[in-house]
């Protein structure tokens, strides 16, 4: 994916940013349902709102769009203010969740609609909607209802709708949502490449982590109408700034302790059972109750205690013991669920390598769990 | 002994099923109408009619009398009665829907809580005769009739002189134009019905999918909604169109001199000339007439019944 917008974004001598959100607020009959957010999104970037349902992603998407007006803030698109242009004057376009694609009219005026609303001459028109039918591999398709298509063919036309205009933003309402598991993993790869070949920038709205993970550049996670953190996948997942956006991406244990130590290159929090070393600072008080985020992947498991865990003084830290309580199979990988002394479980999850592999755990064995310092995040929020 | 198949049970029950609905239509129309299009071919013998065939000196003889049918085409007041039933029918259906497809728009949009409530108002006149409400516009439209004043008043009366729905201003009563308000008022409920059906059933979303591509509310509605609505608005065409072409009571109570209709045609045949041959070779012309939209309908119907996914 290109990073050019986003080190443009990142550069202070560039100008404004090209999409700007400005502390935007929405209220619904007394209900916020978007709460002061705020959100710099560069030219070319793809960027994910991720959420359950009803933590307001839909509704920044819509007051984008244009569908709802923002309580208060507001929308700067490439320098002009989009408050007050109906839906129909915005630059932009939209893939409407499920797509709402015209039952009445073939995919080749599905695709024309829009510009026969902008009134392209009719050579230029058929050139423009012949190239969308060929990005999205539709061509044969073309005299088909949206009925008499497959659900993947349904959202290739959807993109390609939302694409003919040549739109400067380019808006996804769960662009995935509707399709099943096996479906989804393909059309994601294939649309993150028509987005990239197209070099449209992207604001997409999606429930789904994975979706937003391989098909974003950046992600902001929302939670009851706020903004809990922005980053790029990487930074969401291995840097999560609090509990809910450590436990809403992928796996985690989190584990309440107390900051015991805390230095400059590492801190020391116990926790009911066991005592972590870890290797990042933070800026806290001693004593203070804070999380540790542990990732299933990140800890190793096995009979014996372990002899030595990298980078830590003793062996009285980043270690545990518990017994096996539950293991579920996934062939690539296989997760432990370890009873630890206090009650607490400790969730594993271990790559299967080898094919057979001797002295396998299972239900009711006595095990340690052990992790490097570099594994575990403290979040204080 | 093998059991039946399930296919083969299947498509017993699915006979059995469609055998009641056929009998029906056998017994109380396909009969009936037999009867009528018998008579309209038989020769008058007095009271009675004689038979079709008879075995006259050892040979078969038909004796079907097309003259009535061959009057049909030749004279014109037939002709003419008929062309102006379709007139009427038609310019009804076009006023309800005109008027039914707003009224049938806006209760679809409605707020959900208060759309039974607008649907009850709208069925609310089939509580009361009809023949008492058809005959109650003969008292406002009368002169100095609550409507005859209010269309004095805003100078209307001008307007339909002018395009010929009355033969002078002031002079409402038996004219097109109270011919075709009673139709109209009648048959309405029957054109906001199908259409709010239809309209309370489309996807909301798909307007904002044409807002998004640039098309206006009201561009939106032209190139959306009214497609979408197509079969609704066929169905409430066919439901005011078929009936306003046969009908009686509406003619005889609001009509006048000018808008001579098919069913009073008939009702003169029947009761008046007492030529049962020659009203019933009317009725056959007006029921293929008819059958003929009505195919077109069905066959519509069938087509968008199948394509729905």
């Amino acid at each position: 994916m290109d990073n050019g917008g986003l080190c443009a974004l990142l550069d202070p001598m560039q100008p404004a940013p090209f999409l700007q959100i400005q502390d935007i607020v929405k209220d619904f009959d007394g209900h916020r349902a978007v709460d002061h957010v705020s959100i710099d999104i560069a030219k070319g970037e793809v960027f994910a709102l991720l959420g359950s349902s009803g933590c307001g992603k839909t509704t920044l998407l819509r007051m984008l769009a244009g569908f709802e007006t923002p309580t208060s803030g507001t929308i700067t698109l490439d320098g002009h203010d989009l408050a007050g242009l109906p839906p129909y004057e915005r630059p932009l376009n939209m893939m409407f969740q499920s797509y709402a694609l015209f039952p009445h009219l073939t995919v080749w005026d599905n695709i024309a609609f829009g510009l026969r609303r902008a009134r392209m001459p009719a050579d230029e028109m058929r050139q423009r909607v012949e190239a969308m039918l060929k990005l999205v591999q539709l061509t044969a398709f073309a005299k088909r209802k949206p009925h008499q298509l497959s659900g993947g063919q349904q959202q290739r036309v959807a993109l390609a709708r939302s694409l003919a205009k040549k739109p400067q933003l380019l808006l996804l309402d769960e662009p995935l949502g509707a399709l099943d598991k096996k479906l989804r993993e393909e059309t994601q790869i294939e649309l993150a490449h028509i987005i990239e070949d197209v070099g449209v920038t992207c604001v997409m709205v999606t429930h789904d982590q994975e979706e937003a993970m391989t098909m974003a550049s950046r992600i902001a996670v929302m939670s009851e109408g706020r903004l809990l953190q922005v980053g790029a996948p990487g930074e969401i997942y291995e840097t999560p700034a609090n509990r809910f956006v450590a436990d809403f991406i992928g796996n985690v244990n989190l584990m309440d302790g107390r900051l015991v130590e805390d230095e400059p290159g590492h801190v020391v929090v116990e926790c009911a059972d066991c005592r972590h070393y870890i290797g990042h600072g933070i800026t806290g008080t001693l004593g203070m109750p804070v999380t540790v985020a542990l990732r299933p992947e990140k800890i190793r498991v096995g009979r014996a205690a372990p002899v030595t865990v990298e980078g830590v003084p003793d062996a009285a830290f980043n270690r545990a013991r518990g017994t096996v309580s539950e293991m579920s199979y996934f062939g690539s990988f296989t997760v432990y669920h370890l009873a630890l002394p206090s009650g607490a479980v400790l969730k594993v999850s271990q790559s299967n390598t080898e094919r057979e592999r001797g002295g396998q755990l299972t239900w009711g064995d006595e095990a340690w769990a052990s992790w490097s310092t570099l594994s575990p995040v403290v979040l204080t929020s | 002994m093998t059991k039946p198949s399930l296919r083969g049970r299947l498509r017993r029950g699915r006979a059995a099923v469609i055998a009641i609905p056929t009998l029906w239509l056998l017994v109380f129309f396909m009969l009936p109408f037999l009867v009528v299009m018998k008579i309209s071919v038989s020769e008058m013998d007095g009271a009675t009619f004689q038979d079709l065939v008879r075995l006259q000196d050892g040979s078969i003889a038909f004796n079907l009398k097309f003259a009535n049918y061959l009057l049909l085409v030749q004279d014109d007041l037939y002709f003419s009665t008929y062309l102006s039933s379709l007139k009427y029918a038609a310019v009804t259906t076009v006023a309800c829907l005109f008027i039914g497809y707003p009224f049938a728009y806006f209760m679809a949009r409605a707020r959900p809580t208060v759309q039974p409530a607008l649907l009850m108002l709208v069925m609310l006149p089939f509580w009361t005769s009809f023949l008492l409400r058809v005959y109650a516009w003969k008292g406002l439209l009368t002169e100095n009739g609550w409507a005859a004043n209010a269309i004095d008043a805003l100078g209307l009366d001008h307007v339909l002189a002018a395009v010929g729905l009355i033969p002078a201003p002031g002079q409402l009563m038996n004219t097109p134009f109270s011919l075709v308000l009673g139709m109209t008022y009648t048959y309405l409920p029957f054109m906001i019905l199908p259409l709010y059906s239809n309209l309370s059933k489309m996807d909301l979303r798909l307007l904002e999918a044409a807002a998004d591509l640039g098309a206006t509310a009201w561009v939106a509605f032209w190139t959306v909604t009214v497609p979408l609505s197509r079969a609704g608005i066929i169905a409430g065409s066919m439901l005011v169109f078929i009936p306003c072409v046969g009908e009686y009571v509406i003619p005889e109570l609001l009509g006048g001199p000018q808008t001579q209709m098919i069913g009073r045609t008939l009702w003169d045949e029947f009761f008046s000339n007492n030529d049962w041959p020659m009203a019933c070779a009317v009725t056959v012309a007006m029921v293929l007439l008819i059958i003929v939209p009505l195919a077109v309908f069905s066959r519509y119907q069938a087509e968008s019944t199948e394509r729905r996914p």
